[in-house]
């Protein structure tokens, strides 16, 4: 019932398939509309609202400079409150850590409250392949577990279904994962939630482990927190015996204090409101209230190269809000699953080159999925400029075939074109072939132009041959 | 003040006529616009592409041409975008000290038309006359990375006989993008495309903006779906007179 994003075709190619989904482009365009609405409203209500970006940034820029330090520190507070630290490099490291836990408390189940690290490692395949299942327990988590899906947004990773297909993959799959759907489930979505929360008490109130990530992570208390909408985290942070939290190390904020800014920012900026529903935080273990054993798994897992990219580090203050997938206007046509990833959209677009690093030609399309709008930057909560550093890493992907033996036309193209550019005259001689030029585009190449859009037509002279010819006189303006 | 026009590689090959039209208009306000005949591109298309090294022998042209005038005035709000926004990380790129004291020099001095029209020449009544129904879609360059805001605007409603009406969803992005155009086809056509359908719904006539390269890619929409409606440069519509209509290709 799990499926990965392993494999998945550069992102032209799934956009083109992604673009063909006439149901997924309805529900597409309904959803963000709807978020991108109520975003705007309750962003505009805050006088401050640049300040408070400014602040959130900073605070993200703070804890990065001095990580490692914020680090050391997260572990000793966390540590002196009773948790256990792990220290993972990569996605494998993590999932062991995970799996042990596991295995020590013969446990054949987890519940999972949503977390986007999670599905990047890969953690609940890691968990199948040990015997042990792992229940999502948040709306849209179990709709696309049940589905045999993938996520396609940050927040509502169910964002491409609608309510009649959650209906349907209600009534289908609900069974085998647990109690059934009502027969008569309709797809009213107060019917729907109901459904869910029936199937999910059954889950909570019998797990022993429960896995979660964090939103953030403070080093001079040793807290983590989680926030959520449904409850459902508040089941699964506080009934099981065992929670182990597996959290990115760019999580960490430096005190309890500046969670401040981050915690206005968030809920305006994901789900459109003022405040957060569920914000859980906890630090350790609390006799006799709650989980009594407590495990935090520190991932690094390409983070660490991220923060060496002078220009791509500011990545890392991503605070996982989907402001940017809401506004972006390629994401609304083609969805999230043409990314590839966990992390779609235009932060996803970055993120996952400078996690994973530029080569691989799945990865190496993500930062040209864009058009530079910049809707993306002005509705960042904490001030990524996403388009600079979209524009970096392709130069990244460009300088990483500056030794092809046989480079790629493109190349060629740009290296001409760079010789043309570097002088005038040079191009005042390539713009008599413009008409030419077009033409041959009309019957020949150019097709990924004129398949759908009209070229205009060649001009008599260009500007720089009318200039030359009339001295710039208006009595003459040619074009 | 020695004013230079930056009329971009995209205008002098394929719109001289947008060129000719900042000429007209500059002049009729009693600017005496030079043209540079040593510039060719703003390097746009080398550094959205990722190809910072040879943008940096185009940014030097660009310079060296430019090198002595007090403003530069361009038809173009990506242009000018670029020049503003990215012409120091390509001089970091070269690692050419005298090329990165130059472009920082050259780079402010660049102004998008509408900027150029309200804030240095302060007047937004340029005196045209263009009795057709419009809409005006402003090109994300020109909103968001230099923030022209409402200059165009003003300038068109100022415009006698013109009627502006609003674009719906006028702020999202055309779908153009440079190279995304071709690298990513279908994509692009598919925010043309609906970027089309908002301009047929206002029933304007003519639909206007400050770039060309945009109004190209919504334009050749327009066009291949025989719409009745065609794209025209803000330039050419401030340029129009009663005396001299222009704008009518």
């Amino acid at each position: 019932m799990t499926h990965t994003f392993v494999g998945m075709p550069p992102f032209p190619t799934a956009a083109r398939e992604a673009l063909a989904d006439t149901q997924l482009r309805h529900n597409l365009v309904h959803a963000t509309a709807t978020i991108r609405g109520k975003r705007a409203g309750v962003v505009a209500e805050v006088e401050n609202w640049e300040e408070l970006r400014l602040a959130g940034a900073a605070v993200k820029d703070r804890a990065l400079r001095g990580l490692d330090e914020r680090l050391v520190q997260l572990e000793e507070s966390l540590t002196a409150r009773g948790a256990v630290v792990h220290w993972a490099r990569d996605a494998a490291e993590a999932n062991r850590v995970v799996v042990d836990v596991a295995r020590r408390h013969g446990v054949d189940e987890v519940v999972k409250v949503k977390s986007m690290v999670t599905q990047e490692i890969g953690l609940n395949e890691a968990l199948q392949a040990a015997g042990i299942a792992a229940w999502e327990t948040d709306l849209a988590e179990l709709i696309v577990q049940l589905g045999g899906d993938l996520p396609s947004h940050i927040l509502v990773p169910a964002i491409h279904r609608n309510r009649a297909e959650i209906r349907d993959i209600f009534r289908r799959r609900m069974a085998e994962a647990g109690r059934p759907a009502p027969a008569d489930l309709s797809d009213d979505p107060a019917a729907l939630a109901a459904a869910a929360r029936a199937h999910l008490r059954e889950k909570f109130l019998r797990a022993r482990m429960a896995v979660s990530g964090a939103n953030f992570a403070v080093a001079d208390t040793g807290t983590l927190v989680v926030v959520e909408s449904e409850g459902n985290g508040r089941m699964c942070l506080t009934l099981p015996d065992v929670l182990v939290s597996v959290v990115g190390i760019e999580k960490v904020v430096p005190t309890w204090a500046e969670l401040d800014p981050l915690l206005r920012l968030l809920p305006r900026s994901s789900t459109g409101e003022r405040m957060n529903p569920y914000t859980s935080t906890w630090s350790g273990v609390t006799p006799g209230d709650g989980p009594q054993e407590v495990h935090v798994v520190l991932l690094d897992n390409g983070r660490t190269r991220a923060l060496a990219d002078d220009v791509g580090r500011q990545a890392l203050r991503c605070i996982r809000c989907s402001a940017c997938l809401n506004v972006c206007p390629v994401y609304e046509r083609v969805g999230g699953h043409a990314y590839g990833s966990v992390y779609p959209g235009p932060i996803g677009a970055i993120l996952n080159p400078l996690l994973k690093g530029t080569g691989d030609p799945q990865t190496d399309s993500l930062p040209y999925a864009s058009s530079l709008c910049g809707a993306c930057f002005e509705a960042c909560p904490v001030r990524i400029d996403i388009p600079e550093v979209l524009v970096h890493l392709r130069s990244k992907v460009v300088d990483g075939h500056r030794e092809d033996r046989v480079p790629k036309p493109e190349a060629i193209a740009m290296r001409s074109a760079a010789w043309t550019l570097s002088r005038g005259p040079r191009l005042g001689f390539a713009e008599r072939l413009t008409g030419t030029g077009l033409g041959v585009a009309r019957r020949f190449g150019a097709a990924r132009w004129t398949s759908a859009r009209d070229l205009p037509a060649a001009p008599r002279e260009s500007f720089r041959a009318w200039w030359r010819r009339t001295d710039g006189r208006l009595d003459d303006s040619g074009g | 003040m020695r004013v230079a026009l930056m009329v971009t590689c995209v205008n002098d090959a394929m719109f001289p006529g947008t060129g000719a039209a900042v000429v007209r208009l500059l002049r009729r306000l009693g600017v005496d616009v030079d043209f540079p005949q040593a510039q060719t591109c703003c390097a746009q298309p080398m550094v959205n592409t990722g190809y910072l090294d040879e943008a940096v022998p185009v940014v030097r042209t660009f310079v060296d041409a430019f090198e002595g005038y007090d403003a530069i005035v361009t038809p173009s709000g990506s242009c000018a975008g670029s020049v503003r926004h990215q012409h120091r990380l390509v001089a970091q790129r070269s690692g050419d000290a005298g090329l990165a004291s130059a472009v920082a020099t050259t780079s402010p001095r660049v102004h998008e038309l509408s900027e150029f029209l309200v804030d240095v020449l302060g007047v937004t009544d340029v005196g045209a006359y263009f009795p057709h129904r419009v809409t005006y879609h402003p090109t994300c360059h020109s909103l968001r990375m230099l923030g022209v805001g409402d200059r165009p605007r003003r300038l068109l409603e100022a415009v006698r006989g013109l009627r502006l009406v609003d674009l719906p969803h006028a702020e999202e992005c055309c779908g153009f993008g440079g190279t995304f155009a071709v690298k990513n086809a279908d994509t692009s056509v598919a925010m043309g495309s609906d970027k089309a359908r908002h301009v047929r719904d206002t029933g304007a006539e003519i639909l206007v903006a400050g770039d060309n390269s945009c109004l190209m890619h919504v334009g050749g929409l327009l066009t291949r779906g025989r719409s009745g409606v065609r794209v025209m440069h803000l330039a050419e519509v401030l340029a129009a007179t009663e005396d001299d209509p222009g704008g009518v290709r």
